[in-house]
């Protein structure tokens, strides 16, 4: 098999007396869509804050590629194809979903060092940036400050900024909460389409949609990992049932 | 994507047409000025105190790039006037009297302090960045007391204006005024593109939320940094011409008060429209000047003895009068010329 996408080699974190990260090795496979699931509480979000460079490990590494980013910060690691999204949405409220995305796309094409000429009116910025929001079903609402979307829209505008930064590794973090139904079907819809152009790593409690897109799941409880492994075996552990999913929940 | 040129950008064009109206009002005003200075019969008194409204025009945009497009609260803005007066005063001492030499030298000695300040300032967020940009303009202040060469406390008298390659045109008072009008068209053309740039997108992005900048691939500190320099050498320009109104340099150009007038000229006018700053630096300014008689006017009905009482306080009416402009005109003064269009 090919070398590991991103590779986590005894990453640990603790807030005081409390272990959140709990000596986490785990490795994503190029091409993979990756689950991580967990009580609430576990650790997972803390867990991609340390993969993205929000937070640092306190040990242990983190490998990209095969190359060490335990170290480098956040816009570096994206600029090498490693980008994520946000449990708690965030997004640019005043300006409109397409500049959000449109940013994104601005990041990764040529300076930012450039004084003049109109950004919003760069068609090479806003084309790739309208393609990424007609992804995610947001075109229609391209022009609406996106401090005003509803909550399910925002959560479909951070996917597509995410993917406008061109990753070769997305980390999303709950993408599907507090979505309605309709909108979470779109999503999950959308991220079964995205499965085959880059790897993934997911984080949802909806356990209907980790199921059906999931490659690989891996279980996190109290920072531990206890289970790697195909979503069908993952369903069946007698250590994943006992320790996390309610018996009901998995059949 | 050939469709998305025709989609209108903006839902409500008519409403940036609109606005667009206040920045050429504005400018229309300032250059029809001198013509009603000559007809006053104060033209002298009218001209220096537009001049001087221009100047703190350019010094409060400067700040409005950062604070309004970057929330960037400087508090030690008025360091740049100084340097840009200390500039021209400095070297106008030594024999070096051409402007041509002197505005290059102010600019690159704002664009260095700046950089070295705010390479420092912008790794600390919040009150922390007012306390310590602060904290470098009180420096600088300090600085220029200790000045004994150069006049310390007292400050020094130039001797005349700043020659233009060699010509003494700017002792014309008409001349200096269309020169002030141009640098602030000229800045305020410049800033009006920068933020609307590239450049200027990511400023205000990092303004909204840095960690999604960051999560995308900025580095916020880098355009921050940048565009505290830039904001630097234009108040920097500023202290230029300050200087050369005045005919006269001192420490007083830099004191903190001077660097919260600033900021009060900002959020009076409105953050993040750059003309509002000029806006706002017009209010401050002829507000500062005419309250004493606005006053003496309104208090028609009490007895003359009140009223220059009140007059001579006026001061005790500016302060509360500032507060109830920022406590009740959200947006300040744009965000009332922008008002009545909405509903
Ligand atoms: N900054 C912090 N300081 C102290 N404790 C923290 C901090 N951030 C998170 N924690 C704790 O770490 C644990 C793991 O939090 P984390 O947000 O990673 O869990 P999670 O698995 O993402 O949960 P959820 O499913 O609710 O999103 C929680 O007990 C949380 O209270
Ligand atoms: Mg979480």
């Amino acid at each position: 098999m090919a070398e590991p996408l991103l590779e986590l080699r005894h990453v640990r974190k603790a807030y005081g007396a409390l272990v959140v990260t709990d000596d986490v090795s785990l490795s994503v496979e190029p091409g993979e869509l990756h689950a991580i699931i967990g009580p609430n509480g576990a650790g997972k979000t803390t867990l991609i804050h340390q993969i993205s460079g929000t937070l640092p490990p306190d040990s242990g590494q983190v490998l990209f590629g095969g190359e060490d980013i335990t170290r480098l910060p956040m816009p570096r690691r994206v600029r090498r194809g490693l980008a994520r999204s946000f449990q708690i949405t965030s997004i640019l409220p005043g300006f409109s979903a397409l500049e959000n995305v449109a940013l994104a796309v601005q990041a990764r094409s040529g300076s930012s060092f450039r004084f003049l000429g109109n950004a919003a009116q760069e068609k090479a910025l806003n084309g790739p940036a309208m393609e990424c929001l007609d992804l995610v079903g947001l075109s229609p609402r391209a022009y609406v400050p996106a401090g005003l979307l509803s909550h399910g829209e925002k959560r479909q505008l951070e996917l597509a900024i995410g993917l406008a930064t061109e990753p070769k590794l997305l980390l999303l973090d709950e993408p599907l909460a507090g979505t309605g139904h309709d909108e979470s079907q779109r999503v999950v819809e959308t991220l079964r389409r995205l499965k085959s152009r880059l790897t993934i790593v997911l984080i949802e409690h909806d356990m209907d949609a980790v199921f059906s897109l999931a490659d690989r799941v891996s279980v996190l409880v109290y920072g531990r990992v206890i289970a790697t492994d195909t979503p069908e075996r993952v369903r069946t552990n007698p250590e994943v049932r006992a320790a996390y999913l309610g018996e009901e929940e998995l059949v | 994507m050939t469709e998305l040129a025709e989609t209108p950008s903006a839902p409500a064009p008519s409403l940036t047409t609109r606005l667009e109206l206040i920045p050429i009002v504005l400018f229309a005003a300032f250059a029809a000025a001198p013509l009603l200075a000559t007809s006053s019969g104060a033209e002298g008194y009218v001209l220096s105190l537009l001049t001087r409204v221009m100047i703190f025009g350019i010094a409060a945009m400067a700040l409005d790039l950062i604070l309004g497009y970057g929330a960037l609260v400087s508090f030690g803005h008025a360091a740049f006037l100084g340097l840009g007066g200390y500039a021209v005063g400095i070297l106008a001492s030594h024999g070096i009297e051409d402007a041509l030499i002197q505005i290059p030298v102010a600019l690159a000695g704002s664009a260095v302090f700046a950089l070295a300040t705010g390479a420092i300032s912008l790794r600390t967020k919040g009150v922390y960045f007012i306390m310590i940009t602060l904290a470098f303009g009180q420096m600088l202040y300090f600085l220029a007391t200790s000045l004994a060469p150069y006049g310390g406390d007292d400050g020094m008298t130039l001797s005349s204006r700043s020659l233009v390659a060699g010509s003494g045109i700017l002792e014309n008072d008409f001349a200096f005024y269309w020169v002030c009008l141009f640098c602030l068209l000229g800045t305020y053309a410049f800033s009006r593109a920068l933020v609307a740039s590239r450049f200027g997108r990511v400023l205000r992005g990092t303004r909204e939320n840095t960690t999604r900048m960051e999560a995308v691939g900025f580095q916020p500190f880098r355009f921050q940094l940048v565009a505290y320099v830039i904001s630097g050498m234009m108040a920097g320009l500023a202290g230029c011409l300050l200087a050369n109104q005045a005919e006269f340099v001192s420490p007083a150009f830099m004191t903190w008060q001077r660097s919260g007038e600033l900021i009060f000229m900002v959020v009076l006018g409105g953050l993040g429209s750059l003309h509002g700053a000029i806006i706002g630096a017009a209010a401050f300014l002829l507000l500062e000047e005419f309250l004493p008689e606005i006053l003496h006017a309104a208090g028609f009905f009490l007895s003359e003895e009140t009223r220059s009482h009140l007059a001579e306080n006026w001061k005790m009416v500016f302060g509360p009068l500032l507060i109830l402009v920022v406590l009740f005109v959200r947006g300040g003064i744009m965000g009332l010329l922008r008002r009545p269009h909405h509903g």
